[in-house]
């Protein structure tokens, strides 16, 4: 008997979820807000969904609804990756800028 | 175009780049190549997307300006945002993963065939179970972040709001959203996907509303968490591994985010989400209040102290973000450290409005991370230390966490400053903090008051140093 597909993706889920636990408690507290802002920049990769919503079907059709909402989503999640890891950078690079004064 | 192998290959690809971009952040030396792995990452799995997708018409087109509005937006408000805003800016964020999440699932409804999901009112039901999953929990990251967003902005009070079954009504909903995705599940009707949808938006509203304002920091790793699950669940949806990676790696990290929170307030983390002490403890404070003496001393003072001082553990809070003391506190710690003053700086879990709140802002006035402390590392260095400037913290100095067993806050770690020689305690006025209950600390006698707003009191001391 064949393996569902759908078990492969449950245990790279579930694996991901130990990595997860494992990278995230041996991050160091002082960079908590960087860790949320980028979380938050990498979740935003759920605009590879929307892309492909966007993008279906023939061109004429491009303004069906299921396309809209594909479309709203894009920039949603655009908002978010260019945001998130742009204010992650630049909270970062205050940290590292310490470093150069104190040396 | 690829296969879908190949393209299955690159998303992999993706999701390890995400595990790198976090791993770095172990170490503030690594975080910014970290960052890096990030956008590589984000790069990729957008990329071959498009190219899969192998739609260069005027879709493509349109794809690229929304990208770009979107992208200068946010853009923007990264280099706009003060860091004082972190906090309303990533409950913001999340409330945006959210309402994609819905969107996209929205769209994988009234369209599966091109998620190879069936047909309209024919869809996998697993796949139904995934999308409906995904979107309920983005519906409720959207309205719950909105409201929090709300709060840390100031344009709703931070007040816990709580009324009669309260709970019972939340509780009531979950069940009803259970039903609802059974019943689209047996009968592929949409209006059933819609409610549901309708009901997450509001039971969204009404998990975050009893929350109080000091709680934010868990309420915001909460809905980071959730941001995470929807990613995953819309990820099984549309079989895609980079977002069922990423999706686990966000909502784990946000867990574990929500708990250290819950740990630094010795709470769990159903005593938070049922809602706030900040209403049901005021009243019982308030008694033994203005009967017992305070001393109270001005800027001269807290300037003569900590010169002679040879160390100082300087201990921000909330307040100082909210005065935006930050700058003024480096300057006041140059001066001293030019006087021979040794200071470091000691940072409670829970203080501010977000993990890691303080840490960001006092990075942001340029002090240098190494003196800056955890709770565990510094706190057996107060009894050695000649002065504890406390500036906008409150209840995690508040020994009563310690010595007395009915107290709200009884068993929360706390930093011990009452053990440093001489405690100068920065407040605007006697009131209480978050938790309702009067700080003995203020009645000590090695404790100076010093009523002032953080940063006007800080500038003060400069001068008279």
């Amino acid at each position: 008997m064949e393996i569902d597909p759908f078990i492969f993706r449950l245990s790279i889920f579930i694996l991901s979820i130990f990595i997860g636990y494992y990278v995230v408690w041996s991050v160091t507290p002082s960079l908590h807000t960087p860790l949320m802002s980028v979380t938050n920049a990498i979740s935003s990769v759920i605009i590879v969904g929307a892309i492909i919503a966007a993008l279906a079907g023939e061109t004429r059709n491009i303004f069906s609804t299921a396309n809209i909402f594909g479309f709203l989503a894009i920039i949603l999640a655009a908002v978010n990756i260019f945001g998130g890891f742009l204010v992650t950078q630049r909270m970062l690079a205050m940290y590292k800028k310490k470093k150069k004064d104190k040396k | 175009m690829i296969s879908a192998n190949v393209l299955a290959v690159f998303y992999l690809i993706s999701g390890v780049l995400f595990i790198l971009a976090l791993r770095g952040l172990s170490s503030p030396e690594t975080s910014r190549q970290g960052n890096l792995f990030g956008i590589i990452g984000m790069a990729l799995a957008i990329g071959v997307t498009i190219v899969s997708a192998g739609n260069f018409s005027t879709g493509f087109l349109y794809l690229i300006i929304l990208l770009l509005i979107g992208g200068s937006i946010g853009a923007f408000i990264a280099f706009k945002i003060p860091m004082t805003a972190m906090p309303e800016l990533v409950a913001g964020f999340h409330s945006l993963v959210g309402l994609a999440a819905v969107f996209v699932a929205v769209s994988a409804f009234l369209n599966p065939e091109v998620f190879n999901l069936g047909t309209p009112r024919n869809i996998k039901i697993a796949s139904l179970i995934e999308m409906s999953l995904g979107a309920a929990i983005g519906a409720i990251t959207f309205t719950g972040s909105i409201i929090a967003f709300l709060k840390l902005r100031g344009i709703m009070s931070g007040s816990p709001i709580t009324f009669f079954g309260q709970h019972y009504l939340n509780l009531t909903l979950g069940l009803f959203l259970a039903g609802l995705i059974f019943y689209l599940c047996k009968t592929q009707v949409d209006t059933f996907f819609w409610t549901i949808i309708l009901i997450s938006f509001l039971l969204g509203i009404l998990l975050i509303i009893p929350i109080g304002g000091a709680d934010m920091p868990v309420v915001i790793s909460m809905l980071n968490s959730y941001s995470g699950w929807a990613a995953a669940g819309i990820g099984f949806t549309l079989e895609n591994t980079a977002l069922i990676i990423t999706g686990a790696l966000v909502g784990s990290s946000g867990a574990i985010l929500s708990y250290i929170m819950c740990k630094g307030m010795n709470r769990s983390f159903f005593n938070v989400i049922l809602g706030g002490w900040g209403a049901t403890e005021q009243s019982s404070s308030g008694k033994s209040k203005e009967q017992k003496p305070v001393k109270s001393g001005n800027a001269d003072d807290a300037a003569f102290l900590m010169k002679n001082a040879s160390s100082v553990i300087i201990v921000p809070g909330y307040g100082m973000a909210v005065a935006q003391a930050q700058h003024a506190l480096r300057e006041m710690v140059d001066v001293l450290k030019k006087n021979g003053v040794k200071v470091s700086y000691a940072i409670h879990p829970v203080a501010g409005r977000m993990p890691g709140h303080m840490n960001v802002l006092l990075a942001e006035a340029n002090v240098p991370y190494d003196e800056v402390f955890e709770l565990d590392e510094i706190n057996n260095d107060f009894a050695n230390c000649d002065v504890a400037y406390v500036i906008g913290a409150n209840d995690v100095t508040n020994p009563i966490a310690k010595t007395d067993p009915q107290s709200p806050i009884y068993g929360m770690p706390i930093l011990d400053v009452e053990k440093s020689k001489s405690v100068l305690f920065v407040k605007r006025s006697l009131s209480p903090g978050y938790a309702g209950i009067d700080n003995d600390l203020f009645y000590r006698d090695n404790t100076l008051m010093l009523f002032a707003d953080a940063k006007k009191m800080t500038e003060d001391i400069i001068k008279s140093l």
